[in-house]
Parts: structure tokens; sequence; C-alpha cells
């Protein structure tokens, strides 16, 4: 296969670019890019590069913060904004991958890579495209798999407060491997109830996802053992994970309250 | 295919070449220049064998897009050594049995270099971490962890190379 590399100073040039060529494929950090091709994936013939600086930047916006979407992993851990986000990032592959990955390609990896998007999920993360439209992640999503090509710009994402924020990667290889499912978690607190709360998991489904079955039995509930009985009870309502090499949906099934309430109750 | 003029410093030395469109780096470097140091595994970024420096940090060459290295500098295991005087780092993998099949030893050389050359004295807990993202199939990993903090502990093993 031949493929072409066109490289752009800007992002919108570079969107431009993509648009007008159904066989090309934005390229941030390489992880999936590059592995698709040393794989002979036929599916593209073309290779957008963006070398636009906006792409690494990190800038605070009020209570929120504006992620690049070529921000890597060890960008990432190297910056004392985004701290509550280092163990997310730690838990993307070892130092030579995170030198690699970007932000913005997590959005695009598939089942049962997307740890970082799981995270972003909880929190409260919108994703503006180089040519400005904006919209949340959880659509997104959605929308990702009729449109593959789209060149995000950046995410924006709340700040947490202290203790709101949880996140774990269950991986069956220490220190690191694969993840068997990851859970993000924004558990925020008013007279001692729970209120608010958003759960995400990733490699429990196609794509990373909001678990709006344990959100609302979450609602109101207190943050202990007896209070979060009905949201174990629900941790895998209605979700159908998949059964791969990592492990069967029936053990994902049954695993999923017993990490849910370590990550719940910070076990 | 159009192939491109490529340029950037090896080991310390100036290489020119042309590469191919979609050609990655670890292609580059072994059938490009001739460094046959940097292995290929498994072409997908999972066993870390094709670690290399670029601008003294570790990146997987099978899955970097060689004309994105114009003008860097790149490292690899294929430099450590100063004629017959292995690098401090390849002395303790041999002396700690830390190599077996040989397969890995690049790919871990490199990303051991690269955490002495930022940290001097790690812990154990860093060492492991380091490597996180390279598979050995033979060690069990403890004699790779050994030599790496014993060159550590010698004090030499932030050698530049």
């Amino acid at each position: 296969m031949s493929i072409s590399v066109k490289t752009f100073a800007s992002s919108a040039e570079a969107a431009s670019a993509l648009s007008s060529d159904r066989t090309a494929r934005f390229m941030g950090g390489g992880t999936l890019i590059m592995r698709a091709v040393n794989e002979g994936d036929q599916s593209f013939n073309a290779i957008v590069l963006a070398n636009d600086p906006a792409l690494k930047q990190v800038q605070p916006q009020g209570d929120r913060l504006i992620i690049g979407a070529g921000v890597t992993m060890a960008q990432i851990l190297a910056s004392r904004d985004l701290d509550f986000l280092h163990p997310v990032a730690r838990a993307v592959g070892g130092p030579a991958i995170r030198n690699m990955a970007t932000v913005g390609g997590n959005l695009f990896a598939e089942h049962p890579y997307g740890d970082m998007t799981a995270a972003l999920l909880v929190l409260d993360c919108q994703v503006t495209l180089a040519g400005g439209q904006s919209s949340a992640l959880v659509e997104f999503l959605r929308d990702r798999a009729r449109e593959p090509r789209a060149l995000v710009a950046s995410v924006s994402i709340i700040r947490p407060q202290s203790g709101v924020f949880r996140f774990k990667k269950v991986s069956r290889v220490k220190p690191k491997g694969v993840s068997l499912m990851t859970i993000a978690a924004w558990v925020p607190q008013s007279g001692g109830r729970i209120s608010g709360a958003r759960i995400a998991y990733s490699s429990m489904g196609p794509t990373p996802m909001r678990v709006t079955a344990v959100e609302q039995a979450l609602e109101g509930a207190a943050l202990d053992e007896a209070g979060i009985g009905n949201a174990l009870a629900a941790a895998t309502s209605g979700i159908e994970p998949p059964t791969d090499s990592i492990a069967s949906s029936w053990y994902r099934k049954e695993v999923a309250p017993v990490h849910l309430k370590r990550v719940l109750l910070e076990r | 295919m159009s192939k491109k003029p490529l340029q950037f410093t090896l080991n310390g030395d100036s290489k020119a070449v042309f590469v191919e469109d979609g050609q990655n780096l670890l292609d580059v470097l072994r059938r490009g220049v001739g460094d046959l140091s940097p292995k290929y595994g498994c072409g997908q970024g999972t066993c870390g064998a094709c670690t290399v420096l670029i601008d003294g940090e570790p990146h997987l060459s099978c899955l970097t897009l060689a004309e994105t290295v114009e003008g860097r500098s790149l490292s690899s295991t294929g430099g450590l050594a100063q004629g017959a005087d292995l690098h401090p780092l390849q002395d303790a993998f041999m002396r700690h049995f830390a190599a077996q099949c040989g397969f890995c030893s690049a790919g871990m050389l490199m990303a051991a270099k690269a955490l002495l050359d930022r940290n001097p004295n790690p812990s154990r807990d860093e060492v492991v971490e380091a490597i996180s993202g390279n598979i050995c199939r033979c060690t069990g990993y403890e004699p790779i962890i050994d030599a790496i903090l014993d060159a550590a502990q010698s004090g030499t093993g932030r050698r530049s190379a």
C-alpha cells in the first residue's frame, strides 16, 4: 500500500485536508495510526499531520481547563495544573508510550484502550473540533464510529475539588497491562449525601461509557457500604461487556461491583 | 511511492537518508542506516524492543513516523559501548545475567538509560515503572531490575553515550 504524508502548520489546514480526502487519517502521537500502518490497514492511504503549537497547550479557563488534543500523557504528568489526572496518565502504557500517546488520540482508541477517555467522561468533558464545533464527549463517542476522521483541537474539563474525583484501572498484569475494566468516578457530596455523581467505565463496551444506572442509584445515598448497595447491584445494568483475551463478558460482570465498591469507598 | 530526504543525529553521528512516506523509524534505523540494535518485536507498541531515545526521551521507533525525527538527536543501544568498553548498564546486565535470549535487551537498556539520565538514584519501584513498557519473556524481570539498580548504585549509570 502506498501512503502519502501531508504536514500542515495549522490544525485548520489539516482539518481542511482531512475533509477533502476521505482516505486520509489524522495522526497525533502515532500510537494508533502507525500501529495500523504496521498491520497493513488498507482503510486509509494518507496521513495528515499538524505542527500547530495550540494542540500542545494546557490553559486554565475559570474553573475549567482546556487541554490541547496533542498534549501527551508525559506532558500531563509534568503539569501541576493537571495533578488530578496524574494517576490516569500513569495508567497509560510505559514511559515510551506516554511520550507519544495524546489526549486527542485516546478519544479514538478502540477497546480495550481508552482509560483517559473514561476519566474525561466524568469531568464534564466538552470536545472542540478544529472547525470550532463543540459537543459533549458522550455525544462525540456516540458519533465516533460514523465520523472517525474528525480532527479534535482540544478538550475542556472541569477542575475537580479535592476528593471528588476517583480513578482505577484494573489489570491482570502488574505493574502494567491492558485494562480488564477501568472506572472513573465523580462523587460530590452535599450534607453527607451524594449529589450529581458521574460514573464511567472503559473496557466494558465498544467505547468508554457513562453508567447512568449507577449514577441514579447513588443520587442521595450516603457514601458508605450500606449507602452504595443499590449502586453496586446496578453496576452492570444494561451493559453487555465484551469477551476478549483479557477476560470473558461473564467475568467482567462478576468483578465489576467489587472494583466499583473499591473506587467509591477508596479502598 | 515518493521518497523524502531525512537528516538526524544517531549516537552523535549525522545521518542523511531517503525515507518512504509512512515508513516507521525502526525500519529506517535498521534498513536505512544499518543500526540493527533496536529490534522489531510486535510492531504494535506492546513489547518495547524497539525503544530508542529521541532528544533523550524514550520512544517506540516502530510507532514513530520516520519523517517526524527531522533534525532531532537519537540514541540507540548501538551507541552505548565505546569500542570494546561496555556501557556500565551493559556491564551490569552481563554481571546480573539480565539477558537470556537478549531480544528485549536493546529496549530495556534504552528505557533504563532514560531513567538513569533523569534520575541517577532511582528506587526499585521507579525502575519497575521505567521498564513497565518493555516485555521480557526469559528472565522474570528480577535480574534486569537488579542490574539497573546496580548500575545506578555504582554511580556510573548516568554516563552519556
